[in-house]
Parts: structure tokens; sequence; C-alpha cells
């Protein structure tokens, strides 16, 4: 099978054979045939009676040793999934609330209030104080409120409950999967899957819903929180591929998660005196910083640092030879670079007291000495870079240009070029007439399983062809910002007539200077919902709910616990939700129809399981073009 | 005679067999004593995997074994209930037999540099693998019954309009 769609991913490999390392698709393929068992859900590891499997066939065992049938067996693995990628993205969130709070108290000089204006509205939006209050009362008001969410509360997620529609949460309410607290839910859901505990798949089902509007609060406070302490994006040039690796430079990676990190590494690297120490040592260009994964995403929206590359393509980086330290918190990150490290010259430094990996060198952050840290991280990266060696670096000389960071609120103020009384009122007219036909946000990883960018490259051909405006987050965006999807020149070559025309509107009544990119990257996988802030802000405009509006999502490439949990919060919200990997449900034909067929009943999202690309584009364009009959729009 | 047969459709790839396999021809044929045991036992039998299709493949212990004929030091032979197997100590490492071997199924000692193969556990009823697959993908059948229960299983599909 081809491993990548991404000829810098393909060179690395090649690098890789020749130095006789294995990557990520060699070890795939080692591990072929995968259990069968493990693919459909149908083991259970829950208690010490077990290991159980539940034969897919008549004549083998029904039931596990408790009487867990595989209905009962494969929701408490999905639930167990939910609450994993929950706990994920509750631990970023809950990493920013606590700086925040820092930030507030004085106890750290080296993070500020960037957005004064995010932080009011946020504040306000959530019930604490603004008028008359100083800046750091206002952030001490919004990290409390911030930490409350993480225990039970007897009410329901502030950030869930102000950032939805009035339909949803009657919706939730009537479901009873209104969460009170992020790692409550997260509890509950190992608690309720445990031994003995829920039997009844279509309770826990529900159960997995709460737990995903969890991760949906956890979400979308990470992303306030980020937007409040870094700045709220807006549209940048940058770059991406692994060209953006510099021969003459120090290339140091960012790689993981949260911004907490690397914006402080991106603030040390423009200090004078590391830029000398860098040259001194040799560099004749000083420092270059580059993006890996969603941290990429954080500074590539902030900053415009060049995206290098994308997770699954994580170790291609490495095989370069001209990377000389890759910095990573948590998240994502392969375990694999440090045996990649140990035959090139590349600095793995690990950071996060909860993800050390052996054979790194470990540089501990401290938020109240961020910047020092940074510093030290930076000066191990100048080290290593002494250590190259030239006959190794193998760059490739492919990169393509991009336009990112379109947070709702860039969003926003681009239309408000065009009505400055009713910015949405454009978005909404040219769905209205038929532009736009649509739009479906991409979100979710690069697989293994897939040659790497195969299924988003097919998809969004056709789906802009089709005029539906494309959303992109997470490894999603990697993947089209490598492929030069991200560029305002893309529009010419796939766009529909209709988008193209708005897409030309906007950008050059919004100053651009030329049509918005094809792909709007609306940030990081943890800023989804900044793609949701917009559906809600268009269903509360039209007085209606986000299930029928002509939205849809896709992870066409799926592969974390956090996708699993990004992609049932979609459900939720109402979206027609494509995945493009056969999630290990398939085991339990109840869980398997609630959720791709009945759950549409409850919620009016479902989950479309579609790994050929091309009858995905059908199936999502099926549901745009039902609710667009259902709202009587043009066809 | 008794045969082991493969029924793919079945197999879910969950490489049980392959482990039963290594665990009977360890030292104390327990798991927990096999995983400690240095060098690690080898199984003897492979799951395979191909364009969606997941089987165990191993010995069938050939009524013309071609391991057998190729072999030139009189180390493989044929036991008194048909299975083909090691007289050890006469192995020289020449590795014919690995290259007669249609099914790749006879591969190296990696530590005594002799070769190995299946011996069908000549000394349990049921081979290990057969008794490990939870599917029944792998099952011990009666050769000379199978052409018998073929004719009968025309005759019923024809009966219900199958065929």
């Amino acid at each position: 099978m081809e491993r990548s769609m991404d000829r810098g991913t393909n060179l690395a490999i090649e690098n890789a054979k020749a130095l006789g390392l294995s990557t990520v698709w060699d070890r795939y393929e080692a591990q072929l045939p995968q259990c069968g068992f493990g693919e459909t859900g149908l083991c259970c590891r829950n208690c010490m009676q077990g290991p159980c499997r539940i034969s897919p066939f008549e004549d083998g065992p029904q039931r596990g040793v408790c009487g867990a049938d595989a209905d009962v067996m494969v929701a408490r693995g999905l639930m167990r999934a939910v609450a994993a990628g929950t706990a994920s993205h509750g631990g970023h969130a809950k990493h920013m609330a606590h700086t925040l709070l820092m930030v507030a108290k004085g106890q750290t000089g080296d993070y500020r209030i960037t957005d004064t204006e995010k932080l009011k509205a946020v504040a306000e939006r959530i019930g604490v104080e603004v008028n008359g209050a100083s800046i750091e009362d206002i952030a001490r008001g919004v990290a409390l409120k911030a930490l409350e969410e993480f225990s039970e509360k007897d009410s329901p997620l502030i950030w869930a409950g102000t950032t939805i529609t009035q339909g949803r949460i009657e919706r939730f309410s009537k479901l009873g999967v209104i969460p009170t607290g992020i790692d409550s839910v997260v509890s509950e859901s190992m608690h309720r899957s445990t031994y003995g505990v829920d039997a009844d798949p279509v309770n826990l089902l529900l159960g997995t819903i709460k737990c995903a509007l969890a991760d949906y609060a956890s979400c979308h406070l990470a992303t306030d929180l980020a937007d409040i302490l870094f700045g709220t994006p807006s549209p940048v040039k940058t770059a991406a591929n692994l060209g953006v690796l510099k021969t003459e430079a120090v290339n140091i990676a960012l790689h993981g998660h949260n911004p907490l990190l690397s914006e402080m590494i991106v603030q040390a690297a423009g200090s004078d005196d590391l830029k000398i120490m860098a040259r001194e040592a040799g560099a004749s260009e000083g420092i270059n910083l580059v993006g890996v994964c969603c941290t990429g995403n954080e500074v590539m929206m902030r900053h415009g640092i060049p995206m290098a590359t994308s997770s699954v393509s994580q170790e291609s980086i490495l095989l370069t030879g001209a990377l000389d330290a890759i910095v990573v918190d948590y998240q994502c990150i392969m375990p694999a670079l440090s045996s990649i490290a140990e035959c090139l010259h590349t600095e793995i430094i690990t950071t996060m007291p909860i993800a050390k990996i052996s054979g790194a060198m470990h540089i501990e952050f401290d938020e109240a000495h961020a910047l020092e840290k940074a510093r030290e991280i930076i000066k191990a990266g100048i080290e290593a870079f002494k250590k190259r060696d030239p006959s190794r670096v193998k760059i490739p000389d492919i990169s393509s240009p991009a336009v990112v960071g379109f947070s709702a609120e860039a969003i926003i103020n681009a239309l408000s070029t065009i009505n400055s009384e009713d910015p949405l009122k454009p978005l909404i007219d040219n769905i209205v007439e038929g532009n736009i036909y649509g739009v479906c946000l991409f979100a979710g990883c690069n697989t293994v399983k897939i040659p790497q960018d195969r299924n988003y490259i097919a998809m969004i051909k056709e789906l802009a062809k089709r005029n539906v405006l494309i959303l992109a987050t997470g490894c999603a965006s990697g993947a089209f910002a490598r492929h030069g999807f991200m560029s305002p020149e893309a529009v010419d070559g796939y766009a529909g007539e209709g988008l193209k025309t708005i897409l030309k509107a906007i950008g050059e009544s919004a100053g651009l200077g030329g049509p918005l990119p094809l792909v709007l990257h609306m940030g990081s996988c943890v800023d989804n919902t900044r793609a949701a802030d917009v559906a809600v802000a268009i269903a509360n405009k039209l007085g209606t709910d986000i299930d029928r509006l002509p939205v849809v999502a896709s992870a066409p490439e799926p592969v974390t616990e956090k996708a699993l949990a990004i992609g049932t919060w979609a459900v939720a919200a109402g979206l027609p939700t494509h995945v493009g990997v056969v999630p290990p449900v398939t085991g339990s034909r109840t869980v398997t129809e609630v959720l791709t067929s009945s759950v549409k009943e409850l919620l009016g999202g479902w989950f479309i399981v579609e790994p050929d690309p091309m009858k995905a584009v059908e199936a999502l364009y099926q549901a745009l073009t039902e609710r667009r009959k259902a709202l009587g729009l043009k066809l | 005679m008794d045969q082991v047969f493969v029924r793919p459709e079945r197999c879910m790839g969950c490489r049980s067999c392959e482990i039963a396999c290594a665990v009977q021809h360890s030292k104390d044929k327990t798991l927990l004593s096999a995983i400690m045991q240095s060098p690690s036992p080898q199984k003897r039998l492979f799951v395979e995997w191909a364009d969606g299709l997941k089987m165990p493949v191993l010995c069938r212990h050939c009524e013309d074994a071609p391991c057998m004929n190729a072999c030139i030091s009189g180390c493989l032979y044929r036991d008194e209930k048909g299975f083909i197997r090691r007289r050890k100590e006469r192995c020289i490492g020449c590795w014919s037999c690995i290259m007669a071997c249609p099914f790749g199924v006879i591969v190296r000692d990696r530590h005594k540099r002799i070769a190995v193969k299946c011996d069908r556990c000549h000394k349990l009823d049921v081979p290990a693998c057969v008794n490990a697959c939870p599917t029944k993908a792998l099952i011990l059948v009666d050769v000379d019954k199978i052409p018998g229960d073929r004719r009968k299983s025309v005759l019923l599909s024809i009966n219900n309009g199958e065929a």
C-alpha cells in the first residue's frame, strides 16, 4: 500500500530506508494482521475474571464471564475511549486555567493577558462582573470559574451551557445528558463502565454523549483561554511542508498541543542573545522554529510560524537530518521519536511531568519561570546543532504557501467589511442562494491505515467543486496546508463558480488582496468549537437549531480517542459526521445502529462510517441536500 | 486421518494460535513461564494477512512431503501417526527443507541453528493452536469424512433452492 500522498513524507521515508530506520508505516506492517476482536470492540479487560472475548459467530461465546453481551462490551469500550479523549482536552484546558489564575495573581511575569476584549467577552458570557473591575480581577474571576468546571457542580457546565443553542440545551436536558463537571463526568464514565455497573447499551451511549459534551466544554474553555493569553488568531501568511526547514539555521520543532509551552519558545527565540549564540555556533540564519501537529497549528495561526508536518509523519522531520531539537508537551507524540533520534543528532526534549519518554532529554516546564525554561530549551537545540552531520542533511525542497488563522472572530471581522451592521447576513444570503451549498468542517488526524492525506485531497476537490465551504482544524489543517489547499491560489483551481465568487468578494473586501483561501483554517484540534461558534451564531440568528443547518463534519483519517470524543459531540450538536476509519464498535449491532441511524431521531446528527472518500462525499452532499430541501433553499 | 483445517472466513487475526503454539513449545508450557524464558520459545504457525484476508498458515504434514524429501541428513521423518517431525540432533542447518516447503512454514531456530517446524503437538489429542482458537477458524477434522460431508451439503443446498 502507498504510504503517503505527501512527497515530503515519501522522501523522508526513503531517507529512513537508507538509514535502516523503521517508521510508523513499518511498525504498522509488522502489526498486521491486527486482532479482529479489538477491531470490532469485542474484547474486554475491565476485570480480572477476563480477558473476555465475544465471538462474532453463533457457535462461540456470546457473553463475557460477567454476562456482558456484545452490545454492553462495545458500549463500555466506546465510553472509555470518549472519557480518555475528554480527559486529554480537560487536562489541556485545566493547564490553561491554572496559568490564567497565576497571571491574575501576579505569580508569573512571563504570561500576560493579550486579548482583553476576548477576556471581557468571555467574562460577560459566563457571568463574571466586568464593570469597574480591573483586568486582573476579571482574569481571576474567569480562571476561578474555569477551574470550577472540573469538579462536580450542582449546575450545568457553563462553557457548554452558554455557548450552544437553546434548542440543544432542551434536547440535552430531555435526554438527561447535561454534564455538571468535566473531571467528574470522566470519573463517572470510568465508574459506570467498570465491572458490574451500567449494562444497558443505550444508557451507556447516553452517558457517552454526556461525557462528549464535557469534552466540548473543555475544548471551548481551552480555546477561550488560549485566545485571552496569547491573542485571538487573525489571518496570517505562512508555509507548510518539510521544505520550511533551513540548512543554515538551528531548526527547532514545536510538537504537541498546548500553546503555554510553544508561545514561550517563540518569545525566547526572538531574543537577540540567543540569535547571536546560534550564529556563533555556525548557523548563519539563526534560529528557525517550525511546527508539528496541533502545537504547529497554534503557533502557525498566531505567529505565522511554518508547519513542517502533521502527526502521523512526525518522524519525517527528524529524518531530514536537519532537525536539531524537537520540543514536546503532550498528546500525539510518538515514543518512536527517541529511537529515531538515537541514530541522529536531534535532541528530543520532553517538558511535562506527566509525559516523559525514555531516551529523551527532560527539561521540566514551569509556568512561574516559563521564559527561562524556554531559553534553556533553545540552548539545548543550539548545542545539538553543533553535532549535526551536514552529509546527512536532506531537506526536501517542498513547501506550499498558506493563509491561516480564521478564528470565528476573524471570520466575522472579514464578513463585517461587507456588512458591518449585520456581518452574518452575507454568509447566510449566499447559503440561501446556493453560492455556498453548505459547510463542511474537516477535523481529525492522519492514519497509517489510509495513505496519508488521500481522503482529504479526494474529498476537498469534490466538495469545493460542488460549492461547499471548507473549514479545517488539527491535522486536517496540516494536510490541506501541505498540499496547497490553504492558499488563495487554490480557489481558482478547485472552487465551484458560486464558492469562487463569494471567497473572492469577502477576501477583497477584507483587504486580503485576493480571495479567501479555499480552506479556512480554524486552528488546532482543540479549536473545533470555533467552527461550532459560527454554526451556533447562524442558528441563533435564524431562530433555528444546528441540526437543521446545511453543515456537516468529517474526520476522514481519524486516530485518537480525542477524535472519538469530538466526533460524538459533533453528532450531539446535530451534525452529520463522517469518519473514514471504522471505529471499534461494529461487534455490536445495537451500538452501530444507534450511532449511524437512530441517534438522528434524538439529536439530529449521526455518524457516517465510510472509508471510501468519494462515497463519503456523496453521503455528506446528500445530507446537505436533505437539509437544504427541508429549509426550502435553492437546490 | 485427522488434519488441522483453516476456515479463513472465521479468522479474527487475534494470534491466539501463535501464542498457544509458542507456549506449547516452551519449557514449562505455561504462558507466564514462556514469556520469562530466554531465549523465547518459537511459534510454528503464522497468522498472515493480504488484501483484507487473515488466516493462519501452518504445516500440512503433506503425504508426499517436499521438506522430508529434501532433507539430506535424515532429520525429518514421518512418525507412526503420520506427522512430519524432526530428529533434532541430525539437523545440520542446510535449510533445504525451508527451500522446499511450499507453505513457508519451516523456519530457523534463531539460537540452535536448526530447522523448526510444527510437530502437530504429537503428545496432545488436540493441537494447542486448535484448542486456542476462539472462533473455531482452526478445526481438527477427519480428512476421510470431508468428501462425504461435502456431498451431503450439495444435496442440502439443492433442497434449499440455493443451487
